[in-house]
């Protein structure tokens, strides 16, 4: 049905295109024209007019490196710390994160009752703003806080969970797959919900065995979904920042700092504030995001209705 | 009276109808300060002042925006003397001879950093400051009475009070023998006290055996247990964390914190336990405490110049400063209130002997201290130190490697401002 | 009675429960624990008093300790059970405590004066106490500025999930009752901007929404988010199942674009409405790093923003701090209990279209 066709006039879409196209246009398109005036000029002032052209500048200044495998040898060494981090952060998240979402999708997907409720108390942390979350955990981890107060008595020493380098870094995989893994759980639900039970009963016709089931028919059946899922997980993952920001602010150390917060310290926190590499670390963070959203759309264009 | 002379007459009351309607705004952190902003418009009928509280963390990361867009109060407190100086107000212009004289007599330690290199005439009068405030050293005195161990004298040392804090904390299973503010501004009490310059003629950071020594044994206390690792070692980046609760609530013996936790000393601790402000610890190059505060300043975008240096030099009346100091148990900055000190009829015995102690020290304060205070990229340096020296302390960097990254820091953040 | 053991023991194999059921409720119980115990941690310490909450190891129910009034002490006097040098138990109060020793006096005979006891020969008495001074507090502190915040999140919530509503159907339906050139190039665009979160352009936003001088506005936060690319996806994918012989009829009966849009397919879609809503809600009450930026003044403060910035000039106050931190995740917490149907359906689609 081609609007032309009808006598509905041809521009009558786009009016009703256009409140949406404006805010695009204005809060997410000029911004990425005006972050890349940002990143190829200099001074701290806000103001466009006040800046100096520098070309390449802060982009040479941010890939500077001795070697590209230590941070310390980094002209902005924060910067691939944060890079570093990411580097392990990432699969590690990723994985738990699926995996959890996975085991705890299988579970509810089987004959069980109290099905809804189960499913509720996993997704209920999702429903937590980032700060709520991460105010909840430090409140627990802390030295004086429950966790230790369980542990104690059973003998371990009294620690500040997050005071530890690859403690508070394994505690932020934690908290953040916490948070999260009930969004991927119901969406890794519904696919397996739409898995043909024919085949299962086929399975157990045959006496298959659990993890021959599994590994023959689950995970097949599921992988369009799996993909899916893995996607928005890494690029969600790629920018952590709110909960470990309120947790741990990015320590011990350096431990935790993640791209996101490299770029919010550089262009917000510290002082002077430094606007041009702030912008160019982004854009290079938002040229990593494009190829995983491509991809994302790619698959997705794949098995949509269209 | 002629029709003209009328028609003026009245031209002239609507002006001054129109001028009297003047509104400015005022922020500040604390809400106690709005006395002085109520006392004004009494005193001054006509005018109005929006007085707005503000947090600490919006004085340091919010304003700065503001300002840059062209917005933001007409007077502000600011905690970054030097930092902002681009956009404050001259109010000479707009003062009296006497008062010009007042000004430079009272705050002249203070008047200088805020020029922050800005001022061409080296004469600009950016605003006042009431009050100032001083690292100190807070000492839990029941615990050394428990433990049995002379409190240390006057001059002595960092290593002595640490040594004690660490006998008194042994015998009295106390946590914590001694614990600092994770600020770089305290630890560079620490750092001048050693020798370190800081910053150097040209406005640039540098790193001298002064600054290595007080690293080193900054470092050596986390290591041996004298200060715990919770504060400075387990937060990261540049975040500013204090646990003078800790002190408080009797859980450390020295505590290195600053002049403003007085205001709560009274409420808090009450009498739970006898305490005291010793005099700065020593090091090698003298015994030194950071001066700080937030100053009040004009700023340059206002509408309203002549009423913005009516209210600064309004706060900087004697009688003013006065009520502003007994309210918010502050030490004085102007120099003849410093030299005749100030009564706090509203704080407890205790409280009073530490703001003289306090007052006591202010002449004390070197210039390099507030030259350091004053320098535009002070907020830079100190936010380098804080990171850096926390990466020492989880063996994420070496001291040389750290110390190095510090200069590399602050010599990229004046890179980026002024190219 | 075999016959009902049989229905509730029915499981996968049919008859018997087997492992895999066990590992199965196993693992769901361990879940349902590492959820929400912590949540509810949080709820509980709330109503503790602050003394309370320094205590370690940290007591499971709020407890306070119980405090008689003692002739010539201002405040009441906590009491513990003291044992004596000589072996004996008594019942004093006490009046400060600090370091290894404690001070304490016999509330039946004030008069006779203080005595010094090592801290390890004192308990406290405890009772039970649900202590709602932390909300009290909380919601008196500051001259009620916790209100403002309320308001001002509701506001922003509200405001931009009504418009998000609007808009985002209209775009959803231009891109999926019409076919005209440049519709791919349209979607393309509005999902592009899912690539650009609000981290890595914030200081352009920044600057465009003073241009607008919408800073510390509440306007500033909403109209930068109202434009949600998800949104339009799952309105325009529920539109494209609503037949097209509806409109067809619609509009030989003379009904103008806008009646279609707003009369006829606006309503049917009102599931996935709801669903774009509840998201939205969830979004606008969570938000923290746009509010951070935009809005400086405490007026215009959201709930997460004076949540995140509660560490005052007086330290950290845990009490108040849990309190609000229950107050902050209440709504959605109901919210979602009664709407969880809705939300999981939701998500689930996304996932899958």
């Amino acid at each position: 049905m081609a609007s032309s066709d009808r006598g509905v006039r041809p521009w009558v879409p786009w009016l009703f295109l256009l409140p949406n196209l404006s805010i695009i246009a204005l809060f997410s398109l000029l911004p990425v024209l005006v972050n890349v005036m940002y990143a190829v000029t200099g001074t701290d002032n806000l103001w466009p007019s006040e800046r100096t052209f520098v070309g390449m500048r802060n982009f040479a200044t941010l890939l500077e490196c001795g070697n590209y495998l230590d941070p310390s040898t980094c002209s902005r060494d924060l910067f691939w710390r944060a890079v570093a981090n990411a580097i392990v952060f990432v699969p590690t998240q990723v994985v738990a994160m699926i995996g959890f979402a996975l085991a705890t999708a299988i579970a509810l997907n089987r004959r069980i009752h109290a099905r809804g409720f189960f499913r509720g108390i996993f997704f209920f942390p999702v429903m937590l703003s980032p700060v709520v979350v991460a105010m909840t955990w430090v409140w627990l981890l802390q030295k004086d806080g429950a966790l230790n107060g369980i542990l104690g008595p059973l003998g371990f020493d009294r620690v500040n969970w997050l005071a530890d380098p690859s403690r508070a870094f394994r505690w932020s995989v934690f908290v953040t797959v916490w948070a999260h893994v009930g969004f991927y759980t119901i969406i890794l639900l519904a696919g397996l919900q739409s898995i043909p039970s024919d085949l299962y009963e086929a399975a157990k016709m045959d006496r298959a065995s659990p993890w021959r089931v599994f590994t023959r028919i689950t995970l097949p059946m599921l992988k369009p979904v799996l993909l899916v899922v893995f996607i928005l997980a890494v690029i969600r993952s790629v920018q952590t920042f709110d909960e470990i920001y309120v947790l741990t602010g990015g320590g011990p150390g350096t431990a935790t700092k993640m791209i996101v917060h490299y770029i919010f310290d550089t262009g917000f926190a510290v002082m002077p504030r430094n606007y041009g590499l702030a912008a160019a670390a982004s854009l290079m963070l938002g040229a990593v995001l494009f190829v995983f959203t491509a991809l994302q759309m790619r698959l997705s264009r794949g098995g949509a209705h269209g | 009276m002629t029709v003209l002379q009328r028609a003026c007459a009245i031209l002239a009351a609507a002006a001054g109808i129109a001028h009297a309607q003047e509104t400015i705004t005022v922020q500040h952190i604390h809400e106690d300060e709005r006395a002085a902003a109520v006392k004004f418009m009494k005193e001054n009928p006509g005018t109005t002042v929006d007085f707005r509280v503000v947090s600490f963390q919006s004085l340091l990361e919010s304003l700065p925006v503001q300002l840059a867009s062209g917005e933001g109060p007409d007077i502000s407190m600011v905690a970054d003397w030097g930092g902002l100086s681009r956009y404050y107000l001259d109010i000479r212009p707009y003062l009296g001879a006497q008062q010009v004289k007042y000004f430079e007599y009272e705050f002249g330690t203070i008047l200088e950093p805020m020029r922050g290199g800005v001022d061409p005439t080296g004469k600009a009068i950016y605003g006042m400051a009431g009050a100032v405030t001083l690292n100190g050293a807070f000492v839990n005195l029941t615990l050394f009475r428990q433990a049995r161990v002379e409190l240390p004298k006057p001059g002595a040392t960092w290593d002595e009070w640490a040594a004690a804090a660490r006998k008194v904390a042994r015998a009295t299973h106390t946590e914590m023998p001694m614990e600092m503010d994770r600020s770089a501004h305290r630890f560079a009490s620490l750092a001048l006290s050693y020798g370190a310059k800081l910053v150097d003629g040209e406005g640039r950071f540098v790193v001298d055996d002064g600054l290595r020594t007080a690293v080193s044994k900054f470092v050596g206390w986390h290591r041996d247990g004298t200060m715990p690792m919770d504060l400075w070692g387990a937060v990261g980046g540049t975040t500013h964390l204090d646990r003078f609760s800790d002190f408080m609530n009797g859980k450390v013996v020295f505590y290195f914190g600053g002049s403003w936790s007085l205001f709560l000393m009274d409420k808090t601790v009450g009498d739970a336990f006898d305490w005291a402000v010793v005099d700065a610890p020593c090091g090698t190059a003298g015994c030194v405490l950071m001066p700080g505060g937030g100053a009040m300043v004009g700023l340059r975008h206002t509408k309203h110049p002549k009423l913005v240096a009516r209210y600064l030099a309004f706060l900087a009346r004697e009688d003013n400063m006065r009520e502003a100091l007994a309210r918010h148990a502050n030490i004085p900055a102007a120099t003849s209130l410093v030299k005749s000190g100030v009564d706090y009829p509203n704080d407890s015995e205790r409280v009073r002997a530490a703001l003289a102690a306090f007052t006591r020290q202010v002449p004390n304060v070197p210039k390099e201290a507030y030259t350091f205070q004053g320098w535009r990229y002070q907020r830079a340096a100190l936010n380098a130190l804080t990171t850096r020296i926390s990466q020492i302390l989880t063996n994420e960097l070496d001291m040389d490697t750290a110390l190095a990254f510090v200069k590399k820091d602050v010599d990229l953040a004046i890179q980026a401002s002024e190219r | 009675m075999a016959e009902a053991w049989a229905f509730i023991a029915r499981r996968r194999g049919g008859i018997r429960a087997d492992w895999t059921d066990w590992v199965t409720y196993g693992y769901l119980m361990l879940g349902v624990v590492v959820m929400l115990a912590p949540v509810l941690w949080v709820v509980l310490s709330s109503f503790k008093s602050e003394g309370n909450l320094m205590e370690f190891p940290p007591t499971l129910w709020p407890e306070a300790v119980k405090t008689v009034s003692v002739k010539g002490y201002a405040r009441a006097l906590p009491l513990y059970r003291v044992t004596m040098p000589d072996g004996q138990e008594a019942t004093l109060a006490q009046v400060r405590r600090v370091g290894i020793e404690a001070q304490m006096v016999n509330p039946a005979r004030p008069d006779a004066g203080l005595l010094t006891v090592p801290v390890e020969s004192a308990t406290p008495i405890r009772r039970f106490h649900l202590g709602t001074e932390n909300y009290e507090k909380l919601l008196t502190s500051a001259g009620g500025r916790i209100w403002s915040s309320i308001y001002n999140t509701v506001f922003i919530t509200v405001v931009a999930t009504v418009i998000t509503l609007v808009m985002n159907s209209m775009a959803a339906f231009a891109l999926s009752k019409y076919k005209f050139r440049g519709s791919d190039t349209a979607l393309l665009a509005i999902l592009a901007t899912l690539m650009v979160p609000a981290t890595i352009v914030l200081v352009p936003i920044y600057l465009i929404v003073s241009e607008l001088g919408l800073v510390n506005s509440l306007w500033g936060v909403i109209l930068p988010v109202i434009s949600t690319p998800t949104g339009v996806f799952l309105l325009r994918q529920y539109m494209l199942t609503i037949p097209d012989e509806l409109l067809e009829a619609a509009r030989m009966d003379h009904a103008s674009e806008w009646r279609i849009f707003w009369r006829l397919v606006l309503p049917l879609a009102t599931p996935a409405l709801a669903v774009v809503a509840i998201f939205s809600i969830m979004s606008r009450w969570n938000d923290f790093l746009l509010p951070l930026v935009i809005l400086n003044k405490p007026e215009v403060y959201t709930l997460q923003l004076a949540l995140a910035g509660y560490s005052d000039e007086n330290g950290i106050q845990y009490g108040m701090l849990l309190a609000m931190t229950t107050l902050t995740a209440l709504p959605l917490a109901l919210g979602f209990i009664f709407l969880q149907r809705y939300i999981t359906t939701g998500i689930a689609s996304t996932g899958i279209k």
